[in-house]
């Protein structure tokens, strides 16, 4: 590692790197296009507007999910490592806000393996159609064996094989490191995402009652722009389906060659994002509009969203639908795709940190923050009640956790900091759209403010009624017990000094990138 | 489906996938700056 101390602008090249742009926006878009965008956008669509939605939507996307991407690409490029790491380089009084993020990704990479394992079972179900003529009560009874909200240790093996089969493969997929696993998992897994999805929406389109679905899904409901709820959803969504403010895009800036355009690459990745939510709303209402006309009931009767959707109605659907099990295979493996790209993000986090912090190799990372996580995953959401802490955790750190330390670290980053002028030259250096005064704007102001605003909306939601109705000791320990467990670990670990070879400077501002350069635009 | 759905589809068809299209010609139709040599996963 004394090469390191030599010469600080090859840090980034000893962390790992992806051999291309073309490969680094793939895995970005793998991370970022996730369950959500399948089973959250289009029924958060229907409920606030319908077609109406899409403008609040892309009010959201440029004033709010564009810039903070930006913002969190310029952090891990130009400071070139892991988020810890990159906040510590900009001001090392931040360095803790990096770790929060960290903390927030190993908590969810724990919970989320699950959903994949859930998904991957789904997919055999899907070829005979296992969960009979009542999908709910196979889901619960059957599969997850689910009784009343608790906490047991009572294994489910139908649950804890595709569970611990989904950590060896992401395990597998981390050890090869940067390329060869992330980036190398993106390339095959994102092509094969969007033509199994692609197939899925054409077969949805051709079902019976497929327009009925896409009539719900887009008709304007105008008078929804007038409510504040319905721009708060926006936001929210945008927020959440990007995959920004928990540190997996700082991440994976840090690994891309230090002359790529990122202004245009962020463009290319936030609207994927959104194309393919786009494309998930119109292959769900479709299939939701042949349910409600088999049924004989109107589209907002079957319209879920979740695991609802997921597990319930989506296999109710397969059992009227002609070729079902085709369909079935199509969408949940589309599910364990999309999820296994983004849980690859979530843990790379971590590994990342922990690689930066204490030097060590990336087999031996993987395996210091993979076989921990695995564990813990297996022993809380392998059992009869992991469907309910997995609903309480997901619910408590993705508002108060993700969201909180997005507020907090634009904040921080634009008023004490200072920071936002210096990383806006740095994008402008090879950037294709320039950022000028507008967005030190957006993310020292406006962002953070509508972001707030959601946070205060969720909290107050919070506090009028248990979430869920769940018992008020689950919710304490599960719920609130995470999102203070997450702080707490990024105060801690940002007491832990670095390695002394570790510099805590910008690389660029040891080696400043473009002296001398022309412009390539 | 009624007329205004069809507008609103098709309307965020154009703003999404238009702009991701527009966003992907921007990325390859500029002159990129030559980079630097890059170890990989040491």
């Amino acid at each position: 590692m004394s090469s390191q101390a030599e010469n600080p602008t090859d840090v980034g090249a000893h962390r790992g790197a992806f051999s291309s742009r073309r490969v680094f926006i793939l895995a970005a878009i793998g991370s970022a296009v996730g369950l959500g965008n399948v089973w959250r956008f289009p029924y958060v669509a229907y409920e606030n507007g319908g077609g109406a939605f899409i403008l609040p939507y892309i009010v959201a996307l440029i004033t709010a999910g564009l810039p903070f991407l930006l913002l969190d690409y310029a952090l891990g490029h130009r400071n070139r490592g892991s988020a810890p790491l990159s906040f510590a380089r900009t001001d090392r009084r931040t360095e803790g806000i990096g770790w929060w993020q960290v903390g927030i990704c190993f908590m969810i990479a724990v919970y989320y393996a699950a959903v994949i394992a859930w998904a991957l079972r789904y997919t055999v179900f899907s070829v005979d159609r296992s969960w009979g003529s009542d999908p709910e009560t196979f889901l619960f009874s059957s599969f997850l064996q689910a009784g009343d909200p608790g906490v047991t240790l009572s294994v489910v093996i139908g649950v804890l094989v595709p569970l611990a089969l989904v950590w060896i493969a992401v395990l597998v997929i981390m050890a090869l490191g940067v390329e060869k696993g992330i980036g190398a998992t993106a390339v095959v897994f994102i092509p094969l995402l969007i033509l199994a999805f692609g197939a899925l929406v054409i077969r949805a389109l051709f079902l019976p009652g497929a327009s009925a679905g896409l009539n719900a899904l887009f008709s304007p409901n105008w008078s929804a722009l007038t409510q504040t709820s319905v721009w708060a959803a926006a936001f929210g969504q945008i927020f959440f389906s990007l995959s920004v403010g928990f540190g997996i895009m700082i991440t994976y800036s840090s690994y891309v060659g230090r002359r790529t355009d990122m202004t245009g690459s962020a463009l290319v990745v936030g609207l994927s994002n959104s194309g393919f939510e786009l494309l998930a709303g119109i292959g769900v209402f479709a299939a939701l509009g042949f349910m409600a006309q088999a049924s004989g009931v109107a589209v907002g009767e079957v319209a879920s969203e979740g695991l609802g959707l997921a597990f319930v109605a989506f296999p109710t659907m397969i059992n009227e639908a002609p070729a079902g099990a085709v369909i079935g295979v199509l969408f949940f493996g589309s599910l364990v795709f999309a999820g296994l790209t983004s849980l690859v993000s979530v843990i790379e986090v971590v590994i990342s940190a922990v690689r930066d912090k204490f030097e060590l190799t990336r087999l031996a990372a993987t395996l210091a923050v993979g076989v921990p996580a695995a564990v813990i995953s297996l022993v809380f959401f392998s059992t009869t009640s992991g469907v309910y802490v997995l609903d309480i955790v997901d619910h408590f750190i993705n508002r108060f956790g993700i969201l909180a330390a997005a507020v907090v670290s634009m904040i921080v980053l634009a008023w004490v900091a200072r920071a936002i002028p210096g990383l806006a030259r740095h994008m402008n250096l090879y950037g294709s759209i320039p950022l000028g005064r507008w967005w030190i704007v957006l993310v020292s102001v406006i962002t953070p403010l509508l972001l707030a605003y959601v946070l205060v909306r969720e909290l107050i939601e919070d506090a009028r009624a248990p979430y869920e109705g769940y018992p008020a000791w689950m919710l304490t320990v599960f719920g609130w017990g995470s999102v203070v467990a997450v702080i707490v670990f990024g105060l801690l670990a940002s007491r832990v000094r670095w390695r002394e070879n570790t510099p805590l400077v910008a690389p660029d501002e040891l080696e400043p990138l473009g002296a001398g350069e022309e412009s390539p635009s | 489906m009624s007329t205004a759905a069809i507008l609103m589809m098709l309307f965020a068809m154009a703003v999404l996938w238009g702009g991701l299209g527009l966003a992907i010609y921007n990325l390859t139709h500029r002159s990129s700056a030559p980079e630097e040599h890059y170890q990989r996963d040491l």
